[in-house]
Protein backbone atom coordinates (compact mmCIF):
# COMPACT_ATOMS: atom_id res chain seq x y z
CA UNK A 1 0.00 0.00 0.00
CA UNK A 2 0.86 3.49 -0.97
CA UNK A 3 -0.04 6.58 0.47
CA UNK A 4 0.69 10.17 -0.54
CA UNK A 5 1.77 12.80 2.42
CA UNK A 6 3.29 15.95 2.15
CA UNK A 7 6.99 15.73 2.83
CA UNK A 8 6.66 17.60 6.14
CA UNK A 9 5.31 14.23 7.35
CA UNK A 10 8.19 12.22 7.28
CA UNK A 11 11.23 14.82 6.96
CA UNK A 12 13.10 17.56 8.51
CA UNK A 13 14.52 20.59 7.09
CA UNK A 14 16.74 23.57 8.00
CA UNK A 15 18.54 26.32 5.37
CA UNK A 16 21.43 27.87 5.29
CA UNK A 17 22.43 31.05 3.33
CA UNK A 18 26.00 31.80 2.55
CA UNK A 19 25.79 35.56 0.10
CA UNK A 20 23.02 34.56 -2.88
CA UNK A 21 22.95 30.45 -2.35
CA UNK A 22 20.90 28.53 -0.21
CA UNK A 23 21.65 24.98 1.12
CA UNK A 24 18.98 23.29 2.40
CA UNK A 25 19.68 20.08 4.55
CA UNK A 26 16.43 17.44 4.27
CA UNK A 27 16.73 14.41 7.26
CA UNK A 28 13.92 11.68 7.00
CA UNK A 29 12.40 11.31 10.10
CA UNK A 30 13.10 7.00 9.48
CA UNK A 31 15.59 6.34 7.26
CA UNK A 32 13.53 3.69 6.10
CA UNK A 33 12.26 6.43 3.61
CA UNK A 34 15.69 7.34 2.54
CA UNK A 35 14.89 5.56 -0.80
CA UNK A 36 11.51 6.97 -1.37
CA UNK A 37 12.66 10.48 -0.85
CA UNK A 38 15.82 10.16 -2.86
CA UNK A 39 13.50 8.53 -5.63
CA UNK A 40 11.00 11.56 -6.06
CA UNK A 41 12.76 14.54 -4.33
CA UNK A 42 15.30 15.74 -6.64
CA UNK A 43 17.50 18.36 -7.89
CA UNK A 44 14.44 18.82 -10.82
CA UNK A 45 11.68 18.59 -8.56
CA UNK A 46 13.43 21.36 -5.62
CA UNK A 47 14.18 23.48 -9.12
CA UNK A 48 10.34 23.21 -9.86
CA UNK A 49 9.27 24.49 -6.23
CA UNK A 50 11.72 27.19 -5.98
CA UNK A 51 10.56 28.34 -10.25
CA UNK A 52 9.80 31.54 -9.21
CA UNK A 53 12.89 32.38 -7.67
CA UNK A 54 14.65 30.95 -11.17
CA UNK A 55 17.84 29.53 -9.60
CA UNK A 56 20.35 28.85 -12.07
CA UNK A 57 21.96 26.01 -10.61
CA UNK A 58 20.72 23.10 -7.95
CA UNK A 59 22.30 20.22 -7.12
CA UNK A 60 21.16 17.40 -4.72
CA UNK A 61 24.24 15.44 -2.54
CA UNK A 62 23.18 12.53 -1.04
CA UNK A 63 24.23 11.20 2.37
CA UNK A 64 22.64 8.01 3.04
CA UNK A 65 24.27 7.25 6.31
CA UNK A 66 22.53 10.13 7.62
CA UNK A 67 19.18 9.32 5.75
CA UNK A 68 19.50 12.79 4.48
CA UNK A 69 20.29 15.15 1.49
CA UNK A 70 21.77 18.90 0.73
CA UNK A 71 20.53 21.07 -1.64
CA UNK A 72 22.63 23.63 -2.64
CA UNK A 73 20.28 26.36 -4.92
CA UNK A 74 22.59 29.36 -6.63
CA UNK A 75 20.89 32.74 -6.94
CA UNK A 76 17.85 31.93 -4.86
CA UNK A 77 18.05 35.03 -2.35
CA UNK A 78 17.34 37.65 -4.07
CA UNK A 79 20.80 38.49 -3.92
CA UNK A 80 20.91 37.51 -0.21
CA UNK A 81 20.90 38.73 3.11
CA UNK A 82 22.92 42.19 2.62
CA UNK A 83 20.65 43.03 -0.52
CA UNK A 84 17.53 41.67 -0.30
CA UNK A 85 14.38 44.48 0.18
CA UNK A 86 12.48 41.36 1.28
CA UNK A 87 11.90 40.28 4.82
CA UNK A 88 13.75 36.98 5.16
CA UNK A 89 17.03 37.77 3.09
CA UNK A 90 18.29 34.56 4.86
CA UNK A 91 15.88 32.44 2.98
CA UNK A 92 15.07 30.72 6.78
CA UNK A 93 11.59 29.99 5.93
CA UNK A 94 12.41 28.16 2.76
CA UNK A 95 13.07 25.12 4.41
CA UNK A 96 9.29 24.75 4.68
CA UNK A 97 8.28 25.43 1.45
CA UNK A 98 10.32 22.37 0.37
CA UNK A 99 8.43 20.60 3.16
CA UNK A 100 5.26 21.36 1.20
CA UNK A 101 6.04 18.82 -1.32
CA UNK A 102 4.11 16.19 -1.93
CA UNK A 103 5.58 12.50 -2.02
CA UNK A 104 3.94 8.66 -2.33
CA UNK A 105 5.52 6.75 0.69
CA UNK A 106 4.87 3.12 1.62
CA UNK A 107 2.74 2.82 3.94
CA UNK A 108 3.57 0.26 6.18
CA UNK A 109 7.13 1.42 6.63
CA UNK A 110 7.74 0.82 10.18
CA UNK A 111 7.85 3.95 12.77
CA UNK A 112 10.48 4.23 15.49
CA UNK A 113 9.25 4.70 18.95
CA UNK A 114 9.98 8.12 19.28
CA UNK A 115 8.38 9.23 16.11
CA UNK A 116 5.50 7.57 17.30
CA UNK A 117 5.96 9.82 20.42
CA UNK A 118 6.00 12.81 18.38
CA UNK A 119 2.97 12.06 16.22
CA UNK A 120 0.88 14.56 17.38
CA UNK A 121 -2.90 16.06 16.52
CA UNK A 122 -1.23 17.25 13.13
CA UNK A 123 -0.18 14.21 11.61
CA UNK A 124 -2.20 12.10 9.14
CA UNK A 125 -1.78 8.36 8.82
CA UNK B 1 28.99 26.04 33.74
CA UNK B 2 28.24 23.77 36.59
CA UNK B 3 28.19 20.95 33.83
CA UNK B 4 31.10 22.09 32.43
CA UNK B 5 32.72 22.25 35.82
CA UNK B 6 32.04 18.78 36.79
CA UNK B 7 34.12 17.07 34.08
CA UNK B 8 37.68 16.36 34.44
CA UNK B 9 40.39 16.96 32.14
CA UNK B 10 40.72 20.38 30.01
CA UNK B 11 37.65 22.43 29.47
CA UNK B 12 37.20 25.34 27.53
CA UNK B 13 34.00 27.41 26.84
CA UNK B 14 33.52 28.84 23.66
CA UNK B 15 32.14 31.78 22.38
CA UNK B 16 31.18 32.55 18.78
CA UNK B 17 29.49 36.15 18.14
CA UNK B 18 30.67 36.92 15.16
CA UNK B 19 28.44 37.30 12.08
CA UNK B 20 29.07 37.97 8.28
CA UNK B 21 28.27 41.64 9.35
CA UNK B 22 28.99 42.42 13.10
CA UNK B 23 32.55 42.80 12.16
CA UNK B 24 31.90 45.82 9.65
CA UNK B 25 29.65 47.51 12.13
CA UNK B 26 32.51 46.38 14.81
CA UNK B 27 34.68 48.81 12.86
CA UNK B 28 32.57 51.47 12.06
CA UNK B 29 31.80 51.59 15.85
CA UNK B 30 35.76 51.64 16.55
CA UNK B 31 36.22 54.61 14.07
CA UNK B 32 33.64 56.49 16.38
CA UNK B 33 35.22 55.47 19.55
CA UNK B 34 38.82 53.87 19.37
CA UNK B 35 38.39 52.33 22.77
CA UNK B 36 35.57 50.12 21.31
CA UNK B 37 34.70 47.86 18.40
CA UNK B 38 34.73 44.74 20.22
CA UNK B 39 31.51 42.23 20.06
CA UNK B 40 28.97 44.13 21.91
CA UNK B 41 28.22 40.60 23.16
CA UNK B 42 31.09 40.56 25.13
CA UNK B 43 29.02 42.70 27.93
CA UNK B 44 26.20 40.40 27.95
CA UNK B 45 28.22 37.01 28.13
CA UNK B 46 31.24 37.34 29.98
CA UNK B 47 30.16 38.97 33.33
CA UNK B 48 28.06 36.00 34.75
CA UNK B 49 30.78 33.39 33.49
CA UNK B 50 33.99 34.82 34.25
CA UNK B 51 34.40 34.12 38.29
CA UNK B 52 33.68 30.63 37.94
CA UNK B 53 35.99 29.77 34.59
CA UNK B 54 39.08 31.27 36.52
CA UNK B 55 38.01 29.56 39.84
CA UNK B 56 37.74 26.27 37.32
CA UNK B 57 40.36 26.24 35.27
CA UNK B 58 37.81 26.65 32.20
CA UNK B 59 39.70 28.34 29.39
CA UNK B 60 37.75 31.36 27.65
CA UNK B 61 37.91 30.96 23.65
CA UNK B 62 35.76 33.73 21.79
CA UNK B 63 36.11 35.83 18.87
CA UNK B 64 34.35 38.80 20.68
CA UNK B 65 37.30 41.00 19.99
CA UNK B 66 35.67 42.11 16.77
CA UNK B 67 37.43 44.93 15.42
CA UNK B 68 39.49 45.75 18.45
CA UNK B 69 40.78 42.74 20.31
CA UNK B 70 43.82 44.70 22.54
CA UNK B 71 40.02 46.76 23.45
CA UNK B 72 37.95 43.89 24.25
CA UNK B 73 40.83 42.72 26.52
CA UNK B 74 41.11 45.84 28.52
CA UNK B 75 37.40 45.61 28.47
CA UNK B 76 37.86 41.82 30.51
CA UNK B 77 40.60 42.94 32.52
CA UNK B 78 38.51 45.65 34.19
CA UNK B 79 35.38 43.54 34.28
CA UNK B 80 37.63 41.24 36.28
CA UNK B 81 38.89 43.71 38.43
CA UNK B 82 35.17 45.45 39.37
CA UNK B 83 34.39 41.74 40.16
CA UNK B 84 37.20 41.55 42.48
CA UNK B 85 38.77 38.53 40.90
CA UNK B 86 42.55 38.08 39.91
CA UNK B 87 43.48 40.24 36.28
CA UNK B 88 43.29 36.92 33.99
CA UNK B 89 46.15 36.09 31.79
CA UNK B 90 44.67 36.91 28.63
CA UNK B 91 45.93 36.53 25.30
CA UNK B 92 44.99 38.70 21.98
CA UNK B 93 44.76 37.09 18.43
CA UNK B 94 44.98 39.58 15.65
CA UNK B 95 46.39 39.58 11.81
CA UNK B 96 42.79 38.92 10.38
CA UNK B 97 42.30 42.87 9.05
CA UNK B 98 43.89 43.38 5.86
CA UNK B 99 41.65 46.83 5.00
CA UNK B 100 45.20 48.33 4.87
CA UNK B 101 47.27 45.23 3.33
CA UNK B 102 44.94 45.02 -0.07
CA UNK B 103 43.33 47.68 -2.27
CA UNK B 104 40.03 47.53 -3.13
CA UNK B 105 40.96 46.45 -6.60
CA UNK B 106 42.84 43.92 -5.13
CA UNK B 107 40.18 42.61 -3.68
CA UNK B 108 37.83 43.01 -6.56
CA UNK B 109 40.66 41.16 -8.19
CA UNK B 110 40.02 38.03 -5.55
CA UNK B 111 36.22 38.05 -5.10
CA UNK B 112 34.30 34.51 -5.39
CA UNK B 113 30.77 34.37 -7.00
CA UNK B 114 30.48 37.81 -7.61
CA UNK B 115 31.63 41.42 -8.88
CA UNK B 116 29.99 43.85 -6.21
CA UNK B 117 33.23 44.49 -5.46
CA UNK B 118 34.12 45.93 -8.60
CA UNK B 119 32.34 48.64 -8.39
CA UNK B 120 33.92 50.83 -6.73
CA UNK B 121 32.59 50.49 -3.11
CA UNK B 122 33.07 52.20 -0.27
CA UNK B 123 35.25 49.58 1.94
CA UNK B 124 34.42 49.45 5.55
CA UNK B 125 36.17 46.00 6.53
CA UNK B 126 38.49 42.99 5.04
CA UNK B 127 38.95 40.37 7.63
CA UNK B 128 40.33 36.95 7.14
CA UNK B 129 39.55 33.96 8.68
CA UNK B 130 42.59 33.09 10.24
CA UNK B 131 42.91 29.32 11.87
CA UNK B 132 43.46 27.69 14.68
CA UNK B 133 46.89 28.19 14.89
CA UNK B 134 47.05 31.10 16.87
CA UNK B 135 44.51 29.85 19.19
CA UNK B 136 47.18 27.21 19.94
CA UNK B 137 49.96 29.37 20.86
CA UNK B 138 47.94 31.61 22.86
CA UNK B 139 46.75 28.56 24.95
CA UNK B 140 50.47 27.22 24.71
CA UNK B 141 51.33 30.60 26.96
CA UNK B 142 48.94 29.95 29.48
CA UNK B 143 46.15 32.45 28.31
CA UNK B 144 43.17 31.83 30.37
CA UNK B 145 41.04 33.78 27.62
CA UNK B 146 41.98 33.82 24.35
CA UNK B 147 40.41 36.81 22.41
CA UNK B 148 40.51 36.90 18.40
CA UNK B 149 38.82 38.88 15.96
CA UNK B 150 37.93 36.94 12.87
CA UNK B 151 38.30 33.46 12.59
CA UNK B 152 36.49 30.11 11.68
CA UNK B 153 34.21 29.49 13.95
CA UNK B 154 35.24 26.23 13.93
CA UNK B 155 38.70 27.00 14.68
CA UNK B 156 37.34 27.96 18.23
CA UNK B 157 36.92 24.48 19.07
CA UNK B 158 40.16 22.80 17.06
CA UNK B 159 42.39 25.82 18.58
CA UNK B 160 41.90 23.92 22.17
CA UNK B 161 41.82 20.57 20.66
CA UNK B 162 45.36 21.07 18.94
CA UNK B 163 46.46 22.35 22.39
CA UNK B 164 45.11 19.51 24.47
CA UNK B 165 46.02 16.78 22.02
CA UNK B 166 49.05 18.05 20.67
CA UNK B 167 47.73 17.14 17.32
CA UNK B 168 49.81 16.97 14.55
CA UNK B 169 49.25 20.00 11.79
CA UNK B 170 48.57 17.12 8.92
CA UNK B 171 46.74 14.80 10.95
CA UNK B 172 44.10 15.57 8.63
CA UNK B 173 41.19 13.26 10.03
CA UNK B 174 41.89 14.48 13.51
CA UNK B 175 41.74 17.98 12.47
CA UNK B 176 38.50 17.28 10.57
CA UNK B 177 37.04 16.22 13.44
CA UNK B 178 38.08 19.06 15.29
CA UNK B 179 36.46 21.29 12.63
CA UNK B 180 33.49 19.30 12.63
CA UNK B 181 33.04 19.67 16.58
CA UNK B 182 33.70 23.25 16.00
CA UNK B 183 31.11 23.21 13.21
CA UNK B 184 28.33 21.66 15.80
CA UNK B 185 28.78 23.72 18.13
CA UNK B 186 29.08 27.16 16.26
CA UNK B 187 25.74 28.26 16.68
CA UNK B 188 24.86 27.18 20.43
CA UNK B 189 21.17 25.59 21.09
CA UNK B 190 20.79 24.97 17.11
CA UNK B 191 22.55 21.34 17.57
CA UNK B 192 20.30 20.89 20.98
CA UNK B 193 17.20 21.51 19.98
CA UNK B 194 16.81 25.00 19.09
CA UNK B 195 15.13 26.00 15.61
CA UNK B 196 13.92 22.50 15.32
CA UNK B 197 10.57 22.40 17.00
CA UNK B 198 7.75 22.05 15.03
CA UNK B 199 5.31 21.12 17.62
CA UNK B 200 3.25 18.00 16.60
CA UNK B 201 5.85 16.99 14.23
CA UNK B 202 9.22 18.19 16.26
CA UNK B 203 8.32 18.55 19.83
CA UNK B 204 11.49 19.86 21.57
CA UNK B 205 10.99 19.82 25.65
CA UNK B 206 11.74 22.95 27.73
CA UNK B 207 12.42 25.10 24.44
CA UNK B 208 12.39 28.01 26.74
CA UNK B 209 15.18 26.98 29.04
CA UNK B 210 17.12 25.01 26.18
CA UNK B 211 20.69 24.26 27.35
CA UNK B 212 23.63 25.24 25.32
CA UNK B 213 25.79 22.15 23.66
CA UNK B 214 28.53 20.05 25.14
CA UNK B 215 31.34 18.27 22.84
CA UNK B 216 33.31 15.67 24.49
CA UNK B 217 36.01 14.92 22.69
CA UNK B 218 38.57 12.37 23.12
CA UNK B 219 42.33 11.81 21.81
CA UNK B 220 41.28 10.65 18.65
CA UNK B 221 38.50 12.70 17.48
CA UNK B 222 35.62 10.93 19.06
CA UNK B 223 32.61 13.32 19.23
CA UNK B 224 29.74 12.81 22.16
CA UNK B 225 27.29 15.53 21.64
CA UNK B 226 25.54 16.24 24.90
CA UNK B 227 23.62 19.23 26.81
CA UNK B 228 23.59 20.08 30.60
CA UNK B 229 21.14 17.25 32.71
CA UNK B 230 18.16 19.67 33.69
CA UNK B 231 18.09 21.87 30.87
CA UNK B 232 15.72 21.90 28.08
CA UNK B 233 16.05 21.11 24.91
CA UNK B 234 16.87 17.58 22.92
CA UNK B 235 19.72 15.94 21.43
CA UNK B 236 19.62 13.27 19.20
CA UNK B 237 20.32 12.45 15.67
CA UNK B 238 17.64 14.26 13.87
CA UNK B 239 18.77 17.72 15.71
CA UNK B 240 22.58 16.85 15.61
CA UNK B 241 22.01 16.14 11.18
CA UNK B 242 20.28 19.49 11.07
CA UNK B 243 23.25 21.49 12.27
CA UNK B 244 25.93 18.99 10.61
CA UNK B 245 24.66 20.19 7.58
CA UNK B 246 23.94 23.72 8.58
CA UNK B 247 25.72 25.87 5.71
CA UNK B 248 27.33 23.31 3.80
CA UNK B 249 27.47 22.88 0.03
CA UNK B 250 29.41 20.38 -1.19
CA UNK B 251 29.71 17.83 1.94
CA UNK B 252 33.11 16.07 0.78
CA UNK B 253 34.75 19.44 1.09
CA UNK B 254 33.75 21.96 3.40
CA UNK B 255 36.45 24.43 3.43
CA UNK B 256 38.59 26.15 6.67
CA UNK B 257 41.39 27.46 7.10
CA UNK B 258 43.38 23.91 9.01
CA UNK B 259 41.93 21.40 6.46
CA UNK B 260 39.20 20.66 3.88
CA UNK B 261 36.33 18.68 6.14
CA UNK B 262 34.68 15.68 4.46
CA UNK B 263 31.24 14.40 5.91
CA UNK B 264 30.43 12.00 3.63
CA UNK B 265 31.59 9.24 6.30
CA UNK B 266 30.17 10.55 8.93
CA UNK B 267 27.83 8.23 11.03
CA UNK B 268 25.50 9.45 14.16
CA UNK B 269 24.13 7.13 16.79
CA UNK B 270 22.18 7.99 19.92
CA UNK B 271 23.84 6.29 22.94
CA UNK B 272 21.81 7.53 26.01
CA UNK B 273 19.71 10.18 26.41
CA UNK B 274 20.54 13.61 25.22
CA UNK B 275 24.05 11.92 23.83
CA UNK B 276 24.88 11.55 20.17
CA UNK B 277 28.13 10.09 18.89
CA UNK B 278 29.24 11.47 16.17
CA UNK B 279 32.83 9.65 13.74
CA UNK B 280 33.96 9.32 10.61
CA UNK B 281 35.56 13.08 9.26
CA UNK B 282 37.84 12.61 7.39
CA UNK B 283 40.43 15.28 6.45
CA UNK B 284 42.11 16.56 3.49
CA UNK B 285 45.34 18.77 3.04
CA UNK B 286 44.33 22.62 4.20
CA UNK B 287 43.24 24.79 1.06
CA UNK B 288 45.69 26.98 -0.06
CA UNK B 289 43.38 30.24 0.11
CA UNK B 290 41.59 31.75 3.06
CA UNK B 291 38.13 33.12 2.89
CA UNK B 292 37.86 36.29 3.71
CA UNK B 293 35.04 38.93 4.19
CA UNK B 294 34.57 42.26 2.78
CA UNK B 295 32.37 44.63 4.18
CA UNK B 296 31.52 48.26 1.76
CA UNK B 297 28.54 50.33 2.52
CA UNK B 298 25.33 49.78 0.67
CA UNK B 299 22.88 52.70 1.33
CA UNK B 300 19.53 53.04 3.19
CA UNK B 301 17.13 50.56 3.51
CA UNK B 302 13.56 51.89 4.01
CA UNK B 303 10.71 50.05 4.72
CA UNK B 304 6.97 51.23 6.18
CA UNK B 305 4.13 49.14 7.19
CA UNK B 306 0.51 49.68 7.39
CA UNK B 307 -2.44 47.87 8.41
CA UNK B 308 -5.74 47.00 6.88
CA UNK B 309 -8.29 44.36 9.22
CA UNK B 310 -12.03 43.32 8.60
CA UNK B 311 -14.40 43.00 5.95
CA UNK B 312 -12.84 43.76 2.48
CA UNK B 313 -9.47 43.74 4.45
CA UNK B 314 -7.35 42.57 1.19
CA UNK B 315 -8.90 44.97 -1.08
CA UNK B 316 -8.46 47.67 0.94
CA UNK B 317 -4.72 46.46 1.21
CA UNK B 318 -4.42 45.92 -2.50
CA UNK B 319 -5.64 49.46 -3.27
CA UNK B 320 -3.23 50.87 -0.90
CA UNK B 321 -0.61 49.32 -2.81
CA UNK B 322 -1.67 50.89 -6.03
CA UNK B 323 -2.18 54.02 -4.91
CA UNK B 324 1.55 54.23 -3.31
CA UNK B 325 3.13 52.56 -6.52
CA UNK B 326 1.07 54.87 -8.83
CA UNK B 327 2.41 58.26 -6.40
CA UNK B 328 5.58 57.33 -6.59
CA UNK B 329 6.14 56.50 -10.15
CA UNK B 330 5.67 60.20 -10.58
CA UNK B 331 7.53 61.55 -7.73
CA UNK B 332 10.54 59.05 -8.11
CA UNK B 333 10.51 57.16 -11.04
CA UNK B 334 13.61 55.15 -10.47
CA UNK B 335 13.37 53.81 -7.08
CA UNK B 336 12.36 49.85 -7.44
CA UNK B 337 9.78 48.99 -4.37
CA UNK B 338 9.03 45.99 -2.98
CA UNK B 339 5.15 45.36 -1.32
CA UNK B 340 4.99 42.20 0.74
CA UNK B 341 1.45 41.40 2.56
CA UNK B 342 2.43 40.24 5.48
CA UNK B 343 -0.16 37.10 6.23
CA UNK B 344 -1.04 36.87 2.51
CA UNK B 345 2.05 36.69 1.21
CA UNK B 346 5.51 37.68 2.08
CA UNK B 347 8.58 35.62 3.10
CA UNK B 348 7.68 32.70 0.47
CA UNK B 349 6.46 35.13 -2.29
CA UNK B 350 9.24 35.24 -4.86
CA UNK B 351 10.15 38.47 -7.00
CA UNK B 352 9.09 41.69 -6.56
CA UNK B 353 6.54 41.78 -9.36
CA UNK B 354 2.83 43.51 -7.58
CA UNK B 355 1.06 40.26 -6.15
CA UNK B 356 -2.42 40.72 -6.33
CA UNK B 357 -4.18 40.44 -2.45
CA UNK B 358 -7.49 40.57 -3.45
CA UNK B 359 -7.77 36.72 -3.57
CA UNK B 360 -6.40 36.19 0.06
CA UNK B 361 -9.28 35.18 2.67
CA UNK B 362 -6.97 37.25 5.07
CA UNK B 363 -9.30 39.99 7.61
CA UNK B 364 -5.80 41.17 9.06
CA UNK B 365 -3.55 42.33 6.78
CA UNK B 366 0.05 44.35 7.71
CA UNK B 367 1.62 46.14 4.23
CA UNK B 368 5.04 46.11 3.79
CA UNK B 369 6.45 48.76 1.51
CA UNK B 370 10.45 48.17 1.09
CA UNK B 371 13.31 50.46 -0.64
CA UNK B 372 17.07 50.56 -1.39
CA UNK B 373 19.09 53.48 -2.20
CA UNK B 374 22.12 55.93 -1.54
CA UNK B 375 19.98 58.72 -1.95
CA UNK B 376 17.88 59.20 1.38
CA UNK B 377 15.99 61.68 0.17
CA UNK B 378 14.37 58.75 -2.34
CA UNK B 379 13.60 56.77 0.88
CA UNK B 380 11.90 59.49 2.91
CA UNK B 381 9.60 59.90 -0.23
CA UNK B 382 8.63 56.18 -0.02
CA UNK B 383 8.40 56.37 3.80
CA UNK B 384 6.36 59.87 3.56
CA UNK B 385 4.11 58.01 0.71
CA UNK B 386 2.87 55.41 3.33
CA UNK B 387 2.39 57.86 5.82
CA UNK B 388 -0.05 59.78 3.74
CA UNK B 389 -2.32 56.40 3.55
CA UNK B 390 -3.84 57.71 6.61
CA UNK B 391 -5.14 60.77 5.04
CA UNK B 392 -5.56 60.10 1.47
CA UNK B 393 -4.88 56.30 1.10
CA UNK B 394 -8.01 53.83 1.40
CA UNK B 395 -10.39 53.37 4.55
CA UNK B 396 -9.35 51.81 7.73
CA UNK B 397 -5.26 51.99 7.15
CA UNK B 398 -3.92 52.17 10.78
CA UNK B 399 -0.54 51.81 12.65
CA UNK B 400 2.71 53.04 10.19
CA UNK B 401 5.78 52.39 11.46
CA UNK B 402 8.61 53.70 9.30
CA UNK B 403 12.39 53.06 9.59
CA UNK B 404 15.46 53.96 7.71
CA UNK B 405 18.61 51.64 8.36
CA UNK B 406 21.84 51.95 6.83
CA UNK B 407 23.31 48.84 4.81
CA UNK B 408 26.00 46.89 4.95
CA UNK B 409 26.57 44.81 2.43
CA UNK B 410 29.38 41.84 1.94
CA UNK B 411 31.63 39.67 -0.41
CA UNK B 412 33.73 36.61 -0.34
CA UNK B 413 37.10 36.83 -1.77
CA UNK B 414 39.84 33.79 -1.36
CA UNK B 415 43.28 35.46 -0.04
CA UNK B 416 47.01 34.15 -0.32
CA UNK B 417 47.91 32.75 2.72
CA UNK B 418 50.64 35.45 2.90
CA UNK B 419 48.60 37.90 3.36
CA UNK B 420 47.61 36.53 6.80
CA UNK B 421 49.68 37.33 9.58
CA UNK B 422 48.33 36.35 12.43
CA UNK B 423 50.11 37.62 15.74
CA UNK B 424 49.46 36.99 19.63
CA UNK B 425 50.11 38.89 21.98
CA UNK B 426 49.45 38.46 25.96
CA UNK B 427 48.05 41.43 28.45
CA UNK B 428 46.99 41.26 31.39
CA UNK B 429 50.75 39.52 33.00
CA UNK B 430 52.15 41.56 35.01
CA UNK B 431 56.28 41.66 33.57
Amino acid sequence: MMRTVRLHEIANARTGDKGNRLNLALVCRNPADYPAVAAQVTAERVAQVFAARKPSRVVRYDLPKLAAFNFVLDDVLEGGVNASIGLDGHGKSLSFLVLDMPVLIAADVPRRARETETMGPGRSS
Amino acid sequence: MDALAAQSGPRFLMFETLAERTLALCQLERRQHPQRGYSPALERLLPPVLARCLSSGIRIVGNFGGANPPAAARRIAEMARSIGLRVPRIAIVEGDDIVTRLSAADLAAREIGGTSLAQRRKIISANIYLGAQPIVQALDQDADIVVTGRVADSALALGPLLHAFRWRADDWNRLAAGTLAGHLLECGAQVTGGYFADPGYKDVPDLADVGYPIAEIDQDGEIVITKPTGTGGVVDRLTVVEQLLYEIHDPSAYLAPDVILDLTDVEIAEIDKDRVRVCGARGKPAPETLKATVCFDSGLLGEAEISYAGPNAPARAQLAADVVRERLRKRVPRLEVRIDAIGVVSVLGAGRSPADFRQAQANDVRLRFAAQSTDAEQIEMLLDEVEALYCAGPAGGAGVRRRITPRVASASCLIERSYAQPRVTMVGVAV
